[in-house]
């Protein structure tokens, strides 16, 4: 049983670039179906919400699709989650992205949108687009058992967004890089939900690690599932 | 904030063209051949253009779109020929993340606020091909740099971003290819007034060019082509020998030699070169 191939879902709701996950998936040795369809969450040993665009649109286009429940109850199964880029923003509770929207809520905190200047004292641009460094936030030490582990400190991930989650509990902070002035969370872990701001699939030989470490992530939790149901 | 450093492969069918002022292509090989070099030696993204955009050809495009994006995990900007929403979507199907549009999107502005809904607006480059008028301001151009339009490019440019662009692609058709260096004016105007980032094209032949355009020009990002490809021809080959479809391969026997004003450079000394200017880049 726990030698069967983990299968993750990608949600497709509208949004977003499904080819490179997928792809990237494959590479890792992980099954990945690309479905809109509540049902195919309940089968699913992982899934990976990314997304591009607007937060409200994004929150409207998953009430329409009936996939707000099925994603709460999926997060509370103890499963893995993935979520990338808007899809890191839309665990948040909230967004000031063109009014204030509800988030998904599993973390607790708003996503708010760049602002400052250069050091030449030229406005930033946004949105953000490029390779930034991602590092150990203060106040943790290591990545081990997380999706980021054997990623060197510092190491460069591909960065397309405007807006940027600031979660209240800092506990949650899995790396943390800076744009300008402005330093900001790059990913969020907290329990089985992991958030990255930036493409893990577009980022070369360190994205490719991370997708290697939700394989290795996604085998374990089956053989432990495997092993409770008594199998 | 990396200073974002694009190689950008003209293609023409199955091949990896180069031409001046975007005219008299010269092919320089296959374009995954490149693709995998730079993708090895630091680029941050690639950019994919189509240089005859025919309906006939764009099969061949998706093609070699599909292979990159399959096997090169870095951004793929692809462009050349897209005509609405339905090409857009086939190209980020096979496997392109940013598409990049000039000529539709001046015949039909709201293509772009279409577009930018449906796919994300960071996922929509609008290409800005323009001229020098004789009067100091900036024509904008389509179809390749075939084709002026009688708009004032920098308007233009200001419009596209209202409409929903991510970025905007800059290129100087005066100085495409020519080795001359980027049109810093053109740059700076749209630059400093856009607050989407700009990526500056057409001209570079040294890396001190490079640094110019984003030192003097306000350039958030800089999109490469001869100066990167002639170093790669010296290399060696960057081709199988099969060359299909018409072409001027002359350039391929006597490696570049020939083209004094463009220094053909190693990406990776590039992007060295730059970070030790005080011009950060991911190295």
């Amino acid at each position: 049983m726990g030698e069967a191939q983990p299968v993750v879902v990608i949600i497709d709701y509208g949004l977003g670039n499904l080819f490179s996950i997928q792809q990237a998936c494959l590479q890792a040795g992980v099954r990945a179906e690309v479905s809109s369809s509540p049902r195919a969450l309940e089968l699913a040993d992982g899934v990976i919400l990314p997304g591009m665009g607007a937060f409200g649109d994004a929150m409207a286009a998953l009430r329409q699709l009936d996939l707000v429940a099925p994603l709460r109850d999926f997060v509370d199964s103890g499963r893995q989650f993935l979520g990338i880029c808007l899809g890191m923003q839309l665990v948040m509770s909230e967004s000031y992205e063109f009014g204030l929207h509800r988030g998904l809520g599993y973390i607790e905190g708003p996503v708010v949108r760049f602002e400052g200047n250069r050091p030449d004292g030229r406005p930033l641009k946004v949105p953000l687009i490029g390779w930034e460094a991602v590092t150990c936030p203060p106040g943790r030490r290591t990545w081990q058992d997380t999706l980021l582990e054997g990623v060197a400190e510092g190491e460069h991930f591909y960065f397309v967004h405007s807006y940027y989650p600031k979660p209240i509990e800092a506990s949650v902070v899995l790396s943390w890089s800076q744009y300008g002035p402005v330093g900001f969370c790059s990913a969020i872990e907290h329990q089985d939900i992991t958030a990255l701001q930036y493409h893990p699939e577009r980022s070369g030989s360190a994205g490719a690690r991370v997708y290697r470490n939700l394989a290795r992530k996604l085998t374990l939790q089956n053989s432990i599932r495997a092993r409770s149901h008594g199998l | 904030m990396n200073l974002r450093v694009i190689p950008k492969l003209d293609i023409k069918g199955p091949n990896l063209v180069k031409g001046i002022h975007f005219e008299g292509l010269r092919v320089l090989g296959k374009p995954e051949y490149f693709a995998r070099h730079y993708a090895e030696n630091g680029a941050d993204e690639l950019v994919y253009m189509d240089a005859v955009a025919s309906l006939y050809e764009r099969n061949s495009l998706l093609h070699i779109v599909e292979k990159t994006a399959a096997e090169i995990h870095i951004p793929l900007t692809v462009g050349g020929g897209l005509r609405g929403l339905d090409d857009i979507r086939e190209m980020l199907r096979a496997g392109a993340d940013k598409v990049s549009i000039n000529t539709a999107a001046i015949k039909r502005p709201e293509l772009i606020r279409e577009a930018a809904r449906r796919f994300g607006s960071s996922t929509i480059v609008v290409s800005v091909e323009a001229y020098r008028t004789p009067s100091g301001g900036y024509e904008a151009y389509t179809d390749y740099g075939r084709q002026g339009t009688g708009i004032d490019a920098v308007e233009w440019a200001v419009r596209a971003v209202e409409l929903g662009a991510g970025e905007l692609l800059v290129t100087s058709i005066e100085r495409e290819g020519t080795g001359l260096g980027f049109d810093l004016e053109l740059t700076r105007r749209i630059a400093d007034l856009v607050p989407v980032p700009v990526i500056a094209a057409g001209g570079a032949g040294t890396p001190a060019h490079v640094l110019q355009v984003v030192q003097d020009g306000h350039a958030d990002a800089v999109c490469l082509a001869s100066l990167l490809h002639y170093h790669c021809v010296t290399l060696g080959d960057f081709h199988d020998g099969d060359f299909q479809g018409e072409g001027n391969t002359l350039f391929l026997s006597d490696r570049g030699r020939g083209f004094s004003k463009i220094q053909g450079t190693p990406l990776a000394d590039l992007k060295r070169l730059l970070s030790k200017s005080g011009v950060p880049c991911r190295v």
